[in-house]
């Protein structure tokens, strides 16, 4: 309990005094998933939305396929990148192995699937609703997908959140690609493992409170973000 | 466009015969109001005319070759109303934009028909926090700015109540005048009378009488009909 207590107030004092590998690691954290999270958005939204709107054969396949990739266990995917990214691989060339690049790739690869399955689900209630008036106006697939995904937006911005969180809170995949390098891949979740593996507890403590406060303090922001807008919009 | 000619035309929902070899013809400039219990087959008739289901067998045969013009020559009004979420005024530039409208005559044309329908007041709120009856009134505006030679109504005031009710009969006498096709469900016996020109009565998915309303109220040829009238059908 005491070895806990003074933890806590190390990581307190890390903190209030603003410690500069805390805030590097910090910056780098938000930097890396958020490029992450516009990747899987760019992709994710418009693939989800089709998905819902376009009726072809197989579709209920990838339906399940895509929710079933939701699940991807980072480790699996970071192994994979890490094949691909490594010297020997067919990205070798590229040299992205350990730098932030390749960090962002690995959660990229693991928010798409999220985001455009959840945007698949948004929008296929949503085109329940307003199936028949669009077509009715002569709206294509094209058209009525652009058309949904600004009607679902505050939904679609909770859809972004949850990718974010995945990817911020990740720890397995961009510790195999990135490999934890002091001041160069170490993000937030990687320093944890270690400093806690070496009994560092004030920085992992410090970094565990600053991850748990971003990614509520996010959460609460787009609530009411989404709250007040859907008071205005309707 | 008109007239629409249909021929045996059958349609139906796994082994549910919906509508069962339906042959008429339905000329320009009337209000031909379909008419019948819940469940006869009045809203499903309606979207195999529009467009929106194809039928299982038979034939919807418009006066006009090109099929891109005849959905343009048609709207169609739902008795729940969808409307977008964005403002009462880019619901009704949305449609004429999908409806090929130029970029330069929407906004006039927008704002024209929504001073006819009662609305610019209202033009730059959000459509969705509208009530009920003028969301209804903004699908008619959005309907009546494409200008279609005919407008399906489906049971367009059966949500609404008896002030919201004349509000909506009396925009869809002036479309009316304005020269469009009016075709419209109910099964308020009053408001086909207030509005049709001519009754499509429907029963279990046939159609049992066509006849102008005076003589369809004033002697009904068939016995279900006859019941009708009197409410002793659901």
């Amino acid at each position: 309990m005491n070895d806990i207590s003074q933890a806590l107030s190390a990581a307190a004092q890390l903190i209030v005094s603003a410690d500069t590998t805390l805030v590097s690691i910090i910056a780098l954290s938000i930097k890396v998933s958020l490029v992450a999270v516009l990747i899987a958005a760019a992709i994710g939204l418009p693939a989800g939305a089709l998905l819902a709107i376009a009726r072809f054969p197989g579709r209920q396949a990838l339906v399940a396929v895509l929710n079933a990739l939701m699940g991807l266990p980072p480790v699996v995917v970071g192994l994979l990148i890490y094949l691909l990214l490594s010297r020997a691989g067919p990205l070798g060339e590229f040299g992205l192995l350990f730098t932030p690049a390749a960090m962002v790739v690995a959660q990229a690869v693991l928010v798409t699937p999220i985001v455009a399955a959840l945007t698949r689900q948004v929008i296929e209630d949503a085109w329940f609703e307003y199936e028949e008036q669009l077509r009715s106006l002569g709206a294509g697939t094209m058209d009525a997908a652009l058309t949904l995904l600004w009607d679902t937006r505050f939904a679609l911005v909770t859809v972004l959140l949850a990718g974010f969180g995945r990817a911020a809170a990740e720890v397995g995949a961009v510790m195999i690609v990135g490999g934890n390098i002091d001041g160069v891949t170490r993000v937030m979740t990687t320093a944890i493992a270690l400093e806690t593996s070496k009994g560092d507890l004030p920085l992992a403590l410090g970094l565990g409170v600053v991850l748990l406060g971003i990614v509520i303090g996010l959460n609460l922001l787009a609530h009411w973000v989404k709250l007040g807008a859907q008071r205005y919009h309707g | 466009m008109l007239p629409l000619i249909l021929e045996n035309l059958c349609f139906s929902a796994g082994e549910r015969e919906i509508i069962r070899s339906i042959s008429c013809e339905i000329t320009a400039g009337t209000r031909t109001i379909i008419l019948g219990p819940n469940g006869a087959g009045k809203s499903v008739l309606m979207r195999l005319c529009h467009g929106l289901l194809t039928p299982t067998s038979g034939r919807v045969t418009w006066q006009e070759a090109d099929a891109a013009r005849r959905a343009r020559a048609q709207a169609m009004v739902f008795q729940r109303p969808i409307v977008l979420r964005r403002s009462v005024l880019a619901n009704v530039l949305y449609a004429l934009k999908l409806a090929g409208v130029a970029a330069g005559e929407r906004r006039p044309r927008a704002e024209n028909v929504l001073d006819a329908v009662g609305m610019s007041a209202l033009a730059d709120r959000p459509a969705r926090v509208l009530s009920g009856g003028e969301q209804q009134r903004l699908a008619l505006a959005r309907a009546w700015a494409l200008r279609p030679e005919v407008l399906f109504l489906d049971e367009p005031t059966a949500n609404l109540d008896p002030a919201a009710t004349r509000n909506i009969e009396a925009i869809i006498g002036a479309i009316h005048d304005s020269g469009a096709k009016i075709m419209m469900t109910t099964h308020s016996l009053g408001q086909a009378r207030r509005l049709g020109d001519e009754i499509l009565f429907l029963n279990a998915g046939r159609l049992v009488e066509q006849a102008s309303v005076d003589e369809f109220f004033r002697q009904p040829r068939t016995p279900e009909a006859a019941a009708f009238l009197h409410g002793e059908l659901p």
